[in-house]
């Protein structure tokens, strides 16, 4: 347990840093891609990993320190990714990529339309066409583009942090 | 037994010899001889020369192309540092321009304190125009406050923490402005959207506007202090439907760029959301 905190408070804190300096900066319209949430959620499909859930919860603490947007709804969206991809990864799911991509999408459409939701809450205007065509669909394909090579870098990591002979 | 010559006479003999072929030759009736000589000599010397340096070559070439990668070697790792350093100094060079156009605007409005920061990060949220900046409430700078750069707005500090703080941009869709056109004195609101792009709301169907004219912040609510450049009139919709014109604004400040920022410190934003009140029974 205490492996898994240290492990999740080291990564997702680097990868806390690239997202604010760097991913947030490569825009497509006014989508951008978001790390945190594939991390998690190709963290969460490695069939090995226990720790999940603190994942989750510290990516989501990362995120809402880091962002206007409140905590609480990064909380409910990533942990809503780490138990989709809990749920693929124990069901029916063997082919990882393609679980991959199934928890991206549904990750980034809910976390995205949480967003929305809190916005519009707060009485922010926000155009529904405009953020479905310049926010919605740009940052689903930046992270589809993105989950393949993050799939591949968590399964390494998953692999030395938790190797074959523990899972007996 | 004697020679029937005395030994004087062959003397005078031999040296006769001598002169008339040196006569002979220096008259050119050997040349033919000299020439096909010199010839066979001067060829068996080139060959002998050529094999020779041909040997020196062979024995010398291999550790001259050995010191030769290795000079090479040594030189393009010298050119990789020197365009790393002819970078960093471009950098450098691009760092001071901006800090010195961020010193000039600061004498230009002496009135105001400032604290320089760089632009660290930007919000992971795209619904979101906020960038982090590295400078927080450890240098005193407190939410609220504006910022600002040489081309004008930037934003207003949102949240703090000691050591950095975030900045809602003007871009930002929650983003609320009050400003006035410089031209026609007109006021008018200043509003962000999803998409970055600013525009001017509340405009006046009186007021006269061109493309061009100039937006200042107008002070008014106090967010903000009065006339800080915001940007310029892009392009105008009136209808006489509608109650007020709006208009497109192209920003001074370039959003997509922003490394360097200046906090206005002594700066106090008053909160007049107790003098609104809320509507009674």
């Amino acid at each position: 347990m205490r492996r898994a905190i240290l492990s999740a408070i080291l990564v997702l804190g680097l990868v806390t840093m690239l997202q604010i300096s760097i991913a947030s900066r490569i825009m497509l319209l006014s989508g951008n891609v978001d790390l945190l949430l594939l991390v998690i959620a190709a963290w969460a499909l490695q069939e090995r990993v226990q720790a999940a859930w603190i994942w989750g919860v510290v990516a989501s603490l990362l995120a809402g320190i880091v962002s206007g947007v409140p905590w609480f709804i990064y909380l409910v969206g990533y942990l809503s990714v780490v138990g989709i991809a809990r749920l693929l990864v124990h069901s029916v799911w063997q082919a990882p990529l393609l679980a991959m991509f199934a928890v991206t999408f549904t990750g980034t459409l809910e976390l995205l339309m949480l967003t929305y939701v809190q916005r519009t809450i707060f009485q922010v205007p926000l155009a529904y066409n405009e953020v479905f065509s310049q926010i919605v669909l740009p940052t689903v394909l930046l992270n589809l583009l993105f989950a393949i090579p993050v799939h591949t870098l968590i399964r390494g990591l998953a692999e030395r942090l938790y190797p074959e002979k523990e899972m007996a | 037994m004697k020679s029937s010559f005395p030994r004087t006479l062959q003397t005078a003999v031999i040296i006769l010899v001598v002169i008339g072929l040196v006569t002979l030759a220096l008259a050119g009736y050997f040349s033919p001889v000299t020439n096909w000589f010199s010839r066979i000599t001067v060829n068996a010397q080139t060959w002998i020369s050529d094999r020779y340096m041909a040997v020196v070559d062979f024995l010398t070439a291999p550790r001259n192309v050995a010191a030769l990668l290795q000079s090479n070697t040594e030189l393009e790792a010298e050119v990789a540092r020197l365009q790393t350093q002819v970078i960093d100094l471009q950098q450098q060079v691009t760092e001071t321009n901006i800090l010195s156009a961020l010193v000039d605007f600061a004498r230009a409005n002496p009135e105001y304190s400032y604290k320089a920061a760089s632009v660290i990060g930007r919000d992971p949220s795209p619904f979101l125009r906020y960038v982090i900046i590295n400078a927080g409430s450890n240098e005193g700078v407190l939410p609220g406050m504006p910022v600002v750069t040489d081309k004008g707005l930037v934003g207003r500090v949102d949240a703090v923490i000691g050591e950095a703080a975030r900045v809602q941009l003007v871009t930002d869709a929650a983003s609320a402005v009050d400003v006035r056109l410089q031209a026609s004195n007109t006021e008018a609101m200043l509003v962000g959207s999803v998409t970055g792009e600013l525009s001017l709301n509340m405009i006046s169907q009186d007021a006269v506007v061109k493309a061009g004219d100039v937006v200042l912040t107008s002070g008014l609510g106090g967010t903000y202090p009065a006339n800080i450049l915001v940007g310029q009139v892009v392009s105008i919709r009136k209808l006489q439907s509608e109650l007020f014109q709006q208009a497109a604004i192209q920003p001074n400040v370039d959003f997509t760029r922003l490394q360097f920022v200046l906090v206005i410190t002594n700066f106090n934003p008053v909160n007049i959301a107790p003098l609104i009140g809320t509507p009674g029974p």
